[in-house]
C-alpha cells in the first residue's frame, strides 16, 4: 500500500514543486524557532547566568576567598567523597540489574522495573526521612548502631545512604533499554563458541554498552553531587563536617553572605556545565554506536 | 597518636539560627581560655538551623554535646523524648540557664512608610508582616506570644486575642521555617512592610549588613523577655569524654569575656556590668514580660498554642 | 531453584548472580527503608491515618502541589514538544549547544536553581521587578512554585519526544501532503497521534518529579499554610514538631501516589513500544 502511494506520488512530481510537503511555511518556522529559543533562554540560560553574575559581582578576590575558606573546602571534599562512594555502588547495581533484566525473560520483570524506578519519583524529603526511621534514635537499627558505636544518620554514612537512594535508578535506567535494544545474539554466539561469562561480559557486552554506561554514570554523578532535599534531612548541618556543597550554599546564604553563597553555587553550576559537555560527547558516541549496530 | 587524642577534644554545639556570629567568636575565646587553663585543645563544631529542625535532629540522634537553643520547650522535648539529660536541666545554671536574653522588636523600611508604631498597626489591612513559622522556628514562637500577650492585655479577653493574632497572621505573605530565612525574605528580597524579629537580628540588620541604612527599628510598647537557654547533653558528653569541657563551655558563657561578646553580638547580657557601655546603649528600654508571667511556662504555652489543633492551627482553618 | 523455573530458557550465564544481587541491593537500599516508613505509619489506626491525610491544611497542600505540578507539566508538554520539534526539524546556528543545554535542569542542583530563581524573580530581581510593575507577583506565590517546577521538569518532554520524532518516517508526511492534506492537517492527524504516547510519558515524568520536588521550590514558595505550602514541606514541618506518625502518614500517601504514577508511566511506555512495533509492521 505504501509502495503504491509512493508510485502515485512519483508520477505527480509537480505537486511538491510549489508546496513544501514536509515542512512549514517560512514565517511559521521562524516563529516556532523564536518561541522555542525564547523559552529556553528565559527558563534555562537566565538562571545559569544569574548564578555566575551574582557570584562574580564582588570581584575575583571575594570569589576565590569564598570557595577556599575551610568550611567550603570541607563541603567540597565531602561532596566528592559521597559521590565517589555512591556512584560506583550504583554503577555495579546498574550493570547487574540490566544484565538480569535485558538478557533474560522472567516472571515479574515489569514490576521489578517499576520498583527500580521508585526512588526517582519519591520526594527527596521522604528519601531522607526513611533513613531517620531506620537509623535514628529509636529507629529499627538505631539502638544497635549506637551500641556498636556507629553513627549513621547525622554523619557521613547517612548522607551516603540518602544519596544512594536518590541516585539509585540512574545507571540502570540508562542501560536497560540500551541492552534490550541490542538483544542477546552476540552474547549467545560467544557462549556457543565457549567463552566464559566474564569474557562475554568484558569482550562482547561492555564494548557495546560503554557509552551508555558512561552516560548513566555522569547523570548519576551530577545528581549525587547536587541533591539537597534528602541530605538536608539526614545531615545535621555540622559546619565543616556534614555539610555537602548544596547544604553549604544554604548555610552561607542564611549568613547574609550572598556573594559567597552564589560563588559556591557557581561551582555546582560549573559542574553542571562540565556534566553537559561530557554527556554530549558520550551521547554522540552512543548515537554513532547505535547507527553502527 | 594517643597523645594527640587526649590533647585535642571536639565539642558539638547544636544551636538555632541567629547565634552564628556570636558562637563563631565565642568558640575561639573559649578554646584559648581552656587551653591556657588545662593545656587541652578544644575544637567546637557548630550546627545551626531553625530551632525545631535542630531539636528534631538531636532527638533522632545528632550527637550534640551542648545545646544552645531558642527556647526552653525544645530542650524539654529533647529531655523528655530521649532521656539524654535530666528534666531539671534549667536549674543547673544561673538565670534559668539563659546566659543572654533578647526580645522581639519591629524592623521596618527606612522612614517607616506605613507608620508602624505598635502591635495595633500590624493588624491593619494592607500591612504586610514577615515572621517565620511558629511551628518550626523558636523566634517565631516568641513573636506570636508577644503579640498574644499584648492583645490580651490591651483588649482584655482571650477571644479578642485570638482575633488579633488571626488578623496578624493573615497579613503574613511569606512564612519561612527559620528566623534567618525570614530576615533574607525581608532584607534581601524586599518583601513585607514590617519584620517581627529578634532584637539581636534587627540590630544586626541595621548595623552590619551592607544595606543597613535602609531599615530602622521600632520598639513596641510591650514585648516579651526571650530567654534562649543552654544545657549540656550529659550522656553524649560523657560518651565523647568531654563532660568537663561541655560544662565549662556553658559556665564560661557567664564570664566577663563572654558577656561582653554577647552584648557585642546584640544579645542582652545577664551581667551588663561586664559589657561595653557603647554596646549596651543599643538596647532600648522596653516593658518586658516573661512566658511564666503570662502563659504559666513554656509547656502550657506550647500545648495551648502551637501543638496540632492548638490556637495557631485554628487561624488557618478555612471559614474563619 | 524456583527462580529458574520462572524464567525462559537461555544459554547465557549469570542470571542467578545478577538477579540475586539486583534484588538484594534493591531490598537493602530501597525496599527496607520504605518498609520502615510503611510500618511507622501503621502505628496509626486507619481512622487516625485518614484524618491526618485529609486534614484541611494537608488537602490544601495537595491541591497546591498537584495543581502547580500539573500546570508546570502542561506548560512543559507544549513547549517541550515545540522545542523537540525545532531541534529535530529545523537547522539553525548553535543548535548543538541548545540541544546540550536542555539537560541543564538534570545537572544543576535544585538548591542552586532555587536561589537563582529567587534572585531573578524576587521583587529586587531583574525580571521580578518588571513583572511587579505589571502587578504580577512571582516569588513567594504559587506562580513562583510553578516556575521552579517548569524549570526542573523541562527536559522530560523534550527527551521523550525527540527520539520518536527523529525516527519518524517522513514518507508518511509526504504521502499525506501528496494526498492533498494541508500542513496543519498533516501535523494534527498524522504526526501528533504518533507522538502522543511519548508526549504523555514525558508529561507524566515531569508531573511525578514536580510533585516530589523540594530543593528548588522551598526558596521561592511563600510557605503560607493553605496558600503556598507544598506537601513535602508539610512533611518536614510535621517532623519538626516531633509528629513522626503524622509525617510518615503524609509521606506514605505521597509514596502511594508515586507508585501509581510509575505504574501509569510504565504502562504508557509499554503502549509506546507496542505501537512502535505495530507501526514497523505496517511499514514492512
Amino acid at each position: 500500500m505504501i509502495i503504491a502511494t509512493k508510485k502515485w506520488f512519483d508520477d505527480r512530481p509537480t505537486m511538491t514543486v510549489y508546496q513544501p510537503a514536509v515542512t512549514e511555511k517560512k514565517w511559521v518556522r521562524r516563529a516556532l524557532l523564536s518561541i522555542a529559543l525564547t523559552f529556553i533562554s528565559a527558563c534555562l540560560i537566565l538562571p545559569l547566568l544569574m548564578v555566575l553574575y551574582e557570584a562574580l559581582r564582588s570581584g575575583w578576590d571575594v570569589y576565590l576567598a569564598s570557595i577556599t575558606e575551610p568550611d567550603a573546602l570541607a563541603a567540597i571534599r565531602l561532596t566528592l567523597l559521597v559521590a565517589a562512594i555512591s556512584v560506583p555502588l550504583n554503577l555495579v547495581f546498574g550493570v547487574m540489574a540490566s544484565w538480569a533484566i535485558a538478557k533474560f525473560d522472567f516472571f515479574g520483570k515489569r514490576f521489578l522495573l517499576t520498583l527500580i524506578d521508585l526512588p526517582f519519583s519519591v520526594s527527596p524529603v521522604i528519601a531522607g526521612l526513611v533513613f531517620i526511621l531506620l537509623f535514628g534514635t529509636g529507629g529499627w537499627f538505631g539502638d544497635e548502631m549506637t551500641a556498636m558505636g556507629w553513627q549513621i544518620v547525622f554523619a557521613v554514612p547517612g548522607i551516603v545512604l540518602a544519596t544512594l537512594f536518590v541516585t539509585f535508578p540512574f545507571v540502570a535506567r540508562e542501560l536497560i533499554p540500551l541492552m534490550q535494544s541490542q538483544g542477546t545474539d552476540e552474547e549467545e554466539a560467544a557462549r556457543v563458541l565457549g567463552a566464559s561469562g566474564w569474557t562475554i561480559f568484558t569482550r562482547v557486552t561492555l564494548p557495546n554498552i560503554k557509552w551508555g554506561l558512561l552516560y548513566g554514570v555522569i547523570l548519576c554523578n551530577a545528581r549525587a553531587m547536587g541533591d539537597f532535599g534528602a541530605v538536608s534531612v539526614v545531615s545535621g548541618h555540622i559546619r565543616g563536617v556534614t555539610n555537602t556543597l548544596p547544604l553549604h550554599v544554604e548555610v552561607v546564604y542564611n549568613e547574609y553572605q550572598f556573594t559567597a553563597a552564589f560563588a559556591c553555587a557557581s561551582l555546582l553550576a560549573f559542574l553542571a556545565i562540565i556534566t553537559l559537555i561530557i554527556k554530549e560527547i558520550f551521547y554522540r558516541n552512543l548515537q554513532n554506536q547505535r547507527v553502527k549496530s | 597518636m594517643t597523645l594527640a587524642e587526649t590533647k585535642t577534644k571536639t565539642l558539638l554545639n547544636v544551636s538555632y539560627d541567629p547565634t552564628r556570629e556570636f558562637y563563631k567568636e565565642y568558640n575561639v575565646e573559649f578554646s584559648t581560655f581552656y587551653k591556657a587553663r588545662t593545656g587541652i585543645d578544644v575544637k567546637v563544631r557548630q550546627s545551626h538551623g531553625g530551632a525545631g529542625k535542630q531539636a528534631r535532629a538531636v532527638i533522632d540522634g545528632l550527637q550534640a554535646d551542648v545545646l544552645t537553643l531558642a527556647l526552653a520547650y525544645d530542650i524539654d522535648a529533647i529531655s523528655e523524648r530521649t532521656g539524654l539529660f535530666d528534666n531539671n536541666w534549667q536549674s543547673r545554671l544561673p538565670y534559668s540557664s539563659a546566659p543572654y536574653t533578647s526580645t522581639i522588636v519591629f524592623l521596618v523600611r527606612k522612614g517607616n512608610p506605613k507608620n508602624i508604631k505598635d502591635w495595633d498597626d500590624l493588624v491593619k489591612p494592607g500591612v504586610q508582616v514577615i515572621t517565620p513559622n511558629p511551628k518550626t522556628s523558636g523566634g517565631a514562637r516568641w513573636n506570636y506570644l508577644a503579640a498574644w500577650a499584648y492583645a490580651e492585655q490591651r483588649y482584655g479577653s482571650e477571644d479578642k486575642a485570638i482575633e488579633f493574632v488571626s488578623q496578624l497572621y493573615r497579613n503574613v505573605p511569606v512564612m519561612d521555617s527559620g528566623a534567618r530565612g525570614s530576615t533574607n525574605t525581608f532584607v534581601r528580597n524586599g518583601i513585607g512592610d514590617v519584620f517581627l524579629s529578634w532584637e539581636n537580628e534587627a540590630l544586626l540588620a541595621t548595623t552590619k549588613l551592607s544595606d543597613a541604612a535602609e531599615f530602622e527599628i521600632i520598639v513596641p510598647s510591650l514585648s516579651i523577655l526571650a530567654q534562649p537557654p543552654v544545657t549540656v547533653v550529659h550522656k553524649h558528653a560523657k560518651n565523647h569524654n568531654v563532660a568537663k569541657e561541655a560544662n565549662m563551655y556553658l559556665e564560661y558563657l557567664y564570664s566577663p569575656v563572654a558577656q561582653r561578646l554577647a552584648a557585642k553580638h546584640f544579645y542582652r547580657p545577664v551581667h551588663p556590668e561586664f559589657a561595653d557601655k557603647k554596646d549596651l546603649q543599643r538596647f532600648p528600654d522596653v516593658t518586658l514580660f516573661t512566658v511564666n508571667d503570662v502563659f504559666g511556662g513554656w509547656q502550657q504555652a506550647q500545648k495551648k498554642h502551637f501543638n496540632d489543633g492548638g490556637v495557631f492551627d485554628k487561624i488557618y482553618q478555612p471559614g474563619r | 531453584m524456583t527462580l529458574r523455573k520462572m524464567k525462559a530458557y537461555s544459554v547465557l550465564p549469570g542470571f542467578s548472580l545478577s538477579l540475586g544481587y539486583t534484588l538484594f541491593y534493591l531490598g537493602l537500599i530501597v525496599l527496607l527503608p520504605i518498609s520502615a516508613l510503611v510500618v511507622k505509619t501503621m502505628s496509626l489506626s486507619w481512622s487516625e491515618f485518614w484524618s491526618v491525610i485529609t486534614d484541611a491544611r494537608v488537602v490544601a497542600s495537595y491541591k497546591l502541589t498537584f495543581g502547580t505540578a500539573l500546570f508546570a507539566a502542561s506548560v512543559n508538554l507544549i513547549f517541550g514538544s515545540l522545542v523537540a520539534w525545532v531541534l529535530v526539524r529545523y537547522q539553525f546556528k548553535g543548535k548543538r549547544i541548545v540541544d546540550a543545554l536542555i539537560d541543564l535542569p538534570f545537572a544543576l542542583p535544585t538548591a542552586v536553581a532555587g536561589i537563582a530563581l529567587v534572585a531573578i524573580y524576587g521583587p529586587n530581581g531583574p525580571l521580578g521587578s518588571v513583572l511587579l510593575e505589571w502587578g504580577i507577583k512571582v516569588a513567594y506565590t504559587p506562580v513562583g512554585i510553578t516556575l521552579a517546577l517548569i524549570f526542573i521538569g523541562f527536559p522530560f518532554v523534550v527527551r521523550t519526544v525527540q527520539p520518536i520524532l527523529e525516527d519518524f518516517e517522513q514518507e508518511l508526511e509526504e504521502a499525506s501532503a501528496a494526498l492533498g492534506a494541508g500542513r496543519w492537517y498533516t501535523i494534527r492527524r498524522v504526526i501528533l497521534p504518533h507522538l502522543f504516547p511519548s508526549m504523555l510519558t514525558g508529561f507524566s515524568l515531569a508531573f511525578a518529579r514536580g510533585v516530589g520536588e523540594y530543593g528548588s521550590v522551598i526558596f521561592i514558595a511563600g510557605n503560607i499554610p493553605m496558600v503556598s505550602e507544598i506537601t513535602p514541606l508539610l512533611i518536614i514541618t510535621k517532623l519538626e514538631q516531633y509528629d513522626y506518625a503524622g509525617a510518615t502518614a503524609i509521606a506514605c500517601a505521597m509514596l502511594l501516589f508515586s507508585l501509581l504514577m510509575l505504574l501509569v508511566i510504565n504502562g504508557l511506555q509499554g503502549w509506546l513500544e507496542r505501537r512502535e512495533k505495530q507501526f514497523e509492521g505496517v511499514m514492512a
